[in-house]
């Protein structure tokens, strides 16, 4: 139906004056505010953002004129986009076969205990969210983790903990 | 850029090498760099350019296979001494690693390059990685890259390229070893003028680490693959699907997108000529299906990656319904040297029914955990025992998984397989993308094909009911068995299961999700008897029998 569309798209009025908006808004120029554009576009909100929230989809479903219910699908479809905020660190533990076999289960059942927050969730004060990864490709430092984007290999529990106390304090 | 500017290139690159031929190498791929490789090149960046008169060459490069090792550098000293690998290698000991440029060996951090991990290996894919600098162009032109891409585009028709694979036998080193020319050929002969050429490198597969590997530490390589292949069909864009978990991998696929476009050797008019190439970079969101084609295609599109039926194939209806070409980082990894030293040559390799070469990601509970290409045909045992070094702290070898949730667990007594595509299959397990994850005694087979049942559940997309439900119910099943509450009747319901989503299920990870199952079934059946509990229905009868 491309044809029958008189005026370019142009850029909707963000939500409200966070400045990062226009970093997405690059992004969906860049892809003509096509509908393809999707995925690349809820990266860069997460990107920005950390998270995808109720205001940000809508305003990616108006902007590249798609069906919410459609933005939302994918949003949720794919494992790595987060609907709910994250904590202020992070710790991803490898749970690929090698980390697996390895012994990564060690390592979440040593977190757990200590924080009280399995894979997926995020701890009470909003200080750490724990997450798994399907595998992150380090397998020869199996079982790996990854505290704050800093990569850590050949991991045991305590080892590990000691790392996401650091990172907190 | 033409042939004669090209070779001009490279031959610069390569007098510069040779007028300093001592260089140091490290290793700056991601498993390295998680260890520390960042700071030793640092170290010795800063003391070679502190150090004028020295002239000694010092570069990031790619991987060099044994990350089990790693931080990994390797010093090429000014004489004919053969090259020294250091492994361990932190940043304090820099000073002592650069200075052993002329005055011989540091022998606390030597690592022996008569391994047979490095002896035993034939390096096609690979053969750059851990030689050049995957972000300068030069070194690849230097190593001889991109001259079969401008030899085709300037003196080879387009038939010429597709024969050549043909002749080649190169099967798809995704998983699923469809032949590659074959698929070519078809994408080539469609009348349609838009045409697409896809790279899968959404590596799913946990335990799998080669594209990974390749993509960080050759990029013009996949890049130069991907050009041929769209000279041969005749298409004119290019997608690369890339896992988001990648940074690294993506990082240097876009600095070298941009450096070959700079040089005129992809974007429009490739060396002058009517050819015409676009690169351009997808990133997954981590979904496991969308190494699946056409689910593939579907999140390049922007829309949820689940499958659709085939046919039609994408080969026929691909993205945004044109003719695509859908190949594996390692399958146009492969394409450059096929060009360059013809099919025939790659044919001599390997096996008759599987030609070349396979890289596999070699891990778990193995003593040289790490990257290894090896000719196909060599047997598991090879590779496990020679190449491996074997299982370390003396304890038993159980099995060897191969093809990740889609493949299956080998037991010893199948260690003397040659391995190839339809070896692998005929015992139960697929050849897959390559990762190889070894398992000792201390590992439960029972928990292994929960543990890939698991995976398979999560990551089922739930688009058909036999995979979406049957998968759940499975796991449901094995975790009773697992956990020393499941009976023989659930043992039995397991194995229909099997058979109905095997049999019934859209695509590819439905279809071979129940093969742990099966091929542990196969050969460590005793190990769920051991775990079976009696029929509860059967019990009390028994009971009140014993009673009276």
């Amino acid at each position: 139906m491309g044809y029958l569309r008189l005026k370019q798209p142009v850029a909707l009025p963000p939500p409200d004056d966070d400045k990062r908006w226009k970093i997405i808004d690059v992004t969906m120029r860049r892809n003509g505010y096509s509908g393809h554009a999707l995925i690349e576009t809820l990266h860069k909100v997460q990107d920005c953002f950390g998270f995808l929230d109720d205001v940000a989809l809508r305003y990616v479903a108006r902007s590249l004129r798609l069906p919410l219910s459609k933005v939302y699908g994918v949003a949720t479809f794919y494992h790595l986009f987060t609907l709910k905020p994250q904590g202020e660190h992070t710790c991803v533990i490898c749970t690929g076969t090698a980390c697996y076999i390895k012994g990564a289960n060690d390592l979440v059942d040593g977190v757990h205990e200590r924080y009280h927050a399995k894979p997926g969730q995020t701890t009470g004060d909003h200080k750490l969210s724990v997450l798994s990864a399907r595998c992150l490709g380090a397998c020869g430092l199996a079982p790996a983790a990854v505290v704050d984007g800093k990569m850590l290999g050949k991991q045991a529990a305590d080892a590990l903990l000691a790392e996401i106390e650091k990172a907190i304090e | 850029m033409n042939l004669h500017e090209l070779q001009v290139v490279a031959a610069e690159a390569n007098a510069k090498a040779n007028a300093q031929k001592r260089c140091v190498r490290v290793c700056m791929a991601a498993s390295c760099q998680s260890s520390g490789a960042g700071g030793v090149l640092k170290g010795l960046k800063s003391l070679a350019s502190s150090d004028a008169d020295h002239d000694v060459c010092v570069k990031g490069v790619g991987c060099m296979g044994l990350c089990s090792a790693g931080p990994l550098v390797r010093v090429s000293s000014a004489d004919d001494t053969p090259d020294r690998l250091y492994q361990h290698v932190q940043e304090k000991d820099a000073k002592e690693l650069f200075a052993s440029v002329d005055d011989g060996p540091v022998e606390r951090l030597a690592c022996s390059t008569d391994l047979p991990f490095f002896t035993r290996q034939k390096r096609i894919v690979l053969e750059n990685s851990g030689e050049i600098d995957p972000e300068q162009i030069d070194d690849y032109i230097a190593a001889g890259g991109y001259e079969p891409l401008v030899r085709a585009v300037t003196e080879m028709a387009p038939y010429d390229v597709l024969r050549n694979v043909t002749e080649s036998g190169l099967r798809g080193r995704g998983g699923g070893g469809y032949p590659a020319g074959l698929k070519w050929t078809t994408v080539a002969r469609s009348p349609e003028p838009d045409k697409y050429v896809i790279c899968n490198a959404d590596e799913g597969d946990p335990g799998a680490f080669m594209d990974r590997a390749v993509l960080e530490s050759d990029p013009h390589r996949v890049l130069e693959g991907m050009a041929l292949a769209a000279y041969a069909v005749g298409a004119q864009y290019g997608y690369i699907y890339i896992r988001a978990e990648y940074p690294l991998a993506v990082e240097r696929l876009e600095k070298a997108i941009k450096q070959a476009t700079k040089r005129g050797l992809l974007g429009h008019h490739i060396c002058d000529t009517p050819f015409s190439f676009e690169v351009e970079i997808r990133l997954g969101a981590g979904a496991f299906v969308c190494g699946e084609e056409t689910a593939l295609i579907a999140s390049i599109e922007g829309q949820r990656g689940q499958p659709n039926p085939r046919p039609p194939y994408p080969a026929d209806e691909g993205l945004w319904g044109c003719p695509t070409l859908i190949n594996n980082v390692e399958t146009l990894a492969n394409i450059p040297a096929i060009m360059r030293e013809g099919g025939e040559w790659f044919r001599s390799i390997g096996t008759e029914s599987s030609a070349g070469t396979k890289v596999f990601a070699l891990a778990g509970r193995i003593t040289h955990t790490g990257l290894i290409e090896v000719p196909m045909g060599i047997t598991l045992r090879e590779i496990i025992e020679e190449i491996g070094g074997g299982i370390p702290e003396g304890r038993k070898f159980k099995a060897v998984q191969t093809g990740g949730p889609s493949g299956g667990c080998l037991p010893e007594e199948h260690l003397d397989m040659p391995v190839d595509y339809d070896t692998l299959r005929s015992a139960g397990s697929i050849m897959g993308s390559g990762g190889m994850i070894v398992m000792d005694e201390t590992s439960s087979m029972v928990e292994v094909a929960r543990y890939f049942m698991e995976f398979c559940m999560t990551e089922s997309c739930g688009k058909c009911v036999p995979c979406r439900a049957g998968t759940a119910q499975m796991y449901e099943l094995l975790d009773k068995i697992a956990t020393s509450t499941g009976t023989p009747a659930d043992l039995q319901l397991l194995e229909q299961l099997c058979e109905v989503v095997q049999a019934c299920s859209l695509c590819g990870l439905g279809q071979t999700a129940p093969n742990p199952v099966l091929s542990t079934l196969r050969y460590f059946r005793h190990e769920y008897g051991e775990k079976l509990r009696p029929d509860p229905l059967l019990q009390p009868v028994a009971a009140e029998r014993n009673g009276k």
